[in-house]
């Protein structure tokens, strides 16, 4: 007879807010088996568990039941709680009474009706529960960083520092990022490529690091410590090992009018192209859907002019697996698209401009060379307007709910370089509020109002009106002094919000990583796992998790490539030891099981039987492979004979909670 | 509300990888569904039987819903395939036998998907209570 105990966690009053959490403790305490039963407020608390370690040994349980937060988050705790007080911790079931009861449901009494229900189901369970001892696996010391931008460069950087192998698989020709793409940074005004361009640099020469451009990932299978990852690497059309990054192809090539991505179409460039002069891997690449010789094989001038010959028309993509022990995802993010906001002219007007043109615009190393000029007729701008949160706390369906975090320092960016540099040019900002946590970043404002005399306007544009003269016609409410505004501006600015990549969703179904609503990766615990999600063996760099500036993305690069470190240094992870087994009395060797197992994990062998008559049989059973098995029970539903069952999960158990749950 | 409206009983069972992180979610973001859906953690879709639904019905379950991941993410590569055909086959039985087909249901759910979680079981839920009880398979031997 199993002596059960029930332990309800209150987690303050996450639980206990809406689930009577004495009624509960009270209720399940009369279920058969069960010997002890208790409420407290934090049951993961070091008080909490030896609450728990006391009553394991006090009343001699057999098995608990914890009813808490979702396993997810919490069963490996009190697992090793049990473990601690000698029980098995296979002998612990978690009652997910938070995620899927108190934080769903407002009604106490509905709450707490469904709490004891899921009380005694998980109660139910625990009951057929049999000790189980995990076996080890190993880890492959290699991480992959997938996403080249300032997260993962110093992610990566960080993980070969330490000694580990990496690879970065970026999806653009170059690792770099958005940060490439700034002029200067905020609060300090440093020249973004100055403090970017080093550390590419260092990833490319680290012998550790082995860099994947103009690559995405295709396809992940495994688990913690020993994922299998298939890597796409895409056509190029040229020889990454032969070319030198000279560029003589890239002025030679006659199609011009290709949009300058990396320019973000401000500008045009050649068909053949190196995104930015500091570019790594510093290779060239053909834009396929512009290029002359590829679309109608008529051309060919940059293979004649290559002195490398590392032109390759004829170039596949080619697809590359590897194995890894954790994978970091540093997919960052976009500005989002602005065609849901007609009112700001950003379709009509070629001078309507979002902030990271701006920062092109001002970029020496962009369109115009450095110089501040308008898009549409390249004269110097005398009055600009700039919008902020474009999109971001935005509950209508074209914006975005949440802060963007980093627009209201650009902007104070922004207008006062505007400001130092062309002081005739009147800067006008026009805010909902204006956010500055950081160190430094109210000083850094507070200059760009006090020192270089930018207007700050508390208040929304409600309409841009592009003029027959060329001029925007800025029409916006001051709501402090209560008054309708119209600034006749020569440009205007939009703090675009910003979203995760497309390139994001996708990839977490790849990975079985859970997201938010807004596709941000979810992180373990918001506080204290921020770099790993709930998923073993993944972990979170950058704004892929949430908005970020550039200090915080790099301090959180850091923080995961610890944790990856951490796993990496492990030499065998405990394996799962939920898996399935058979029952060799029953099954007959029909070989149902094999069919259907993933793994190849099921085998047949001979075995002697004594019969009843005291005669011997030889028969034909199938025998699980523990290592390899994964704990997926497909077998067992295919099993006609009822011998293939999966230990954690067995049929008894599954079938005694449905009886819990209808009773 | 009134005292006796019809609460059904519906047991989903939720693959650990992703529907069974895509309900967390739905509880992460405070997104309300009915009560009346409780939830059995199992390691794949593919690991459900059959007769689980069978007992679940006879148990005087009202409806029935099974979540794994999307077709071709299973974690276990190919788990919910063998599910879905397992469950198009069990549930055109279970129709011919009388209990309808809006009783029982296969949706792909991901780890990502909080809302659309809740949005499937506010429909099933609403589809079920329509239906009203299910006498059909419930065996009041089972009842104590």
């Amino acid at each position: 007879m199993q002596k059960i105990g029930v332990f309800v966690c209150h987690c303050g009053t996450n639980i206990a807010g809406t689930v009577d959490v004495k009624a509960v403790a009270e209720a399940l305490g009369k279920e058969p088996g069960v010997v002890f039963s208790a409420e407290y407020p934090y049951m993961c608390s070091e008080a909490g568990q030896n609450l728990i370690k006391n009553a394991i040994k006090e009343y001699g349980l057999t098995g608990i039941v914890v009813c808490s937060c979702s396993p997810r988050m919490h069963e490996a705790t009190f697992r090793k709680t049990a473990a601690a007080a000698g029980l098995n911790s296979y002998m612990v079931e978690i009652a997910n009474i938070r995620e899927q009861c108190s934080w769903i449901h407002k009604d106490i009494k509905v709450a707490t009706e469904k709490a004891i229900v899921l009380g005694r189901t998980a109660i139910a369970k625990v009951a057929l529960n049999a000790p189980l001892t995990a076996s080890e696996s190993p880890v492959v010391k290699r991480a992959l960083v997938i996403g080249g931008g300032i997260a993962g460069i110093q992610t990566a950087l960080d993980i070969a520092d330490a000694g580990y192998e990496v690879d970065l698989v970026e999806k653009e020709p170059t690792i770099g990022g958005k940060m490439a793409q700034i002029d200067k940074t905020f609060p300090t005004l440093d020249c973004a490529a100055c403090i970017l361009t080093p550390k590419m640099v260092d990833c490319a020469q680290n012998e550790k690091i082995h860099i994947y451009a103009y690559s995405e990932v295709e396809k992940v299978k495994g688990f913690v410590g020993n994922f299998t990852v298939s890597i796409k690497k895409k056509a190029r059309f040229v020889d990454e090992t032969k070319c030198t990054g000279c560029g003589v192809c890239t002025e030679k090539c006659p199609q011009k009018k290709t949009p300058n991505l990396f320019n973000l179409g401000l500008d045009t460039r050649s068909a053949i192209y190196i995104p930015f002069a500091q570019a790594i891997p510093k290779v060239a690449t053909i834009d396929a859907d512009y290029c002359n010789m590829l679309k109608n094989g008529k051309c060919g001038v940059c293979s004649k002019v290559c002195a490398a010959g590392a032109i390759d028309y004829k170039q596949q993509d080619q697809i590359i697996e590897q194995q890894y022990g954790a994978i970091v995802v540093a997919t960052g993010f976009n500005p989002i698209k602005l065609d849901g906001y007609d009112e700001f002219a950003y379709n009509e007007s070629p001078d309507v401009v979002t902030s990271l043109e701006l920062e092109r615009l001002m970029n020496a190393a962009g369109p115009n060379g450095g110089t501040l000029l308008r898009p549409s007729d390249k004269t110097h701008p005398h009055t600009i307007v700039f919008v902020q949160c474009v999109g971001s706390r935005d509950t209508t369906d074209c914006g975005k709910p949440y802060c963007s975090k980093i627009c209201c320092m650009y902007t104070a960016k922004h207008a006062m370089l505007i400001r130092d540099k062309y002081p005739d040019t009147e800067v006008y900002v026009f805010y909902i509020d204006v956010r500055t946590p950081g160190k430094n970043f109210d000083e850094f404002y507070r200059r760009a109002v006090e020192e270089y005399g930018v207007h700050y306007i508390k208040g929304m544009v409600g309409k841009v009106m592009p003029q027959p003269d060329g001029k925007l016609l800025v029409r916006g409410a001051d709501l402090l002094m209560n008054e309708q505004i119209l600034i006749n501006a020569d440009m205007v600015v939009l703090a675009a919000a910003i979203e995760p990549d497309k390139s994001a969703r996708p990839l977490a179904t790849m990975l079985t990583a859970s997201m938010d609503t807004n596709d941000f990766f979810t992180e373990a615990h918001p506080k204290l796992r921020p770099v790993e999600s709930p998923t073993a063996g993944i972990f979170l760099s950058g704004v892929c998790q949430g908005p970020k500036d550039i200090p915080e993305t790099v301090a959180q690069a850091s923080a995961c490539a610890a944790k990856v470190i951490g796993l990496l240094a492990k030499d065998k992870l405990l394996s799962n030891p939920c898996v399935a087994h058979s029952d060799e009395n029953l099954c007959n060797g029909c070989s149902s099981c094999e069919k259907v197992c993933p793994y190849g994990a099921i085998t047949y062998v001979d075995k002697e039987f004594r019969m009843p008559d005291r005669t011997t049989k030889i028969r034909r059973v199938a025998s699980v492979n523990a290592a390899v098995c994964q704990g997926c029970g497909a077998c067992t539903v295919a099993c006609p004979s009822g011998a293939m069952d999966l230990s954690g999960f067995s049929n008894k158990q599954i079938m005694a909670e449905v009886d819990a749950i209808c009773r | 509300m009134s005292m006796n409206e019809f609460k059904p009983k519906i047991v989903a069972f939720c693959c650990n990888w992703c529907s069974y992180a895509g309900a967390d979610l739905a509880g992460t973001n405070r997104l309300n569904y009915p009560a009346d859906v409780k939830i059995i953690r199992v390691p794949c879709s593919c690991r459900v039987n059959p007769l689980f639904i069978l007992r679940a019905f006879q148990r005087g379950a009202d409806g029935v819903i099974l979540c794994g991941c999307h077709p071709g993410d299973c974690h276990y590569t190919t788990g919910n395939y063998y599910a879905r055909r397992r469950m198009t086959l069990l549930f055109s039985m279970l129709d011919y036998l009388g209990i309808e087909k809006e009783r029982t249901r296969v949706e792909w759910v991901s780890a990502a998907e909080g809302a659309k979680f809740a949005t499937v079981m506010n429909d099933f839920v609403k589809t079920v209570t329509e239906l009203g009880e299910n006498k059909r398979l419930e065996d009041l031997r089972c009842k104590k």
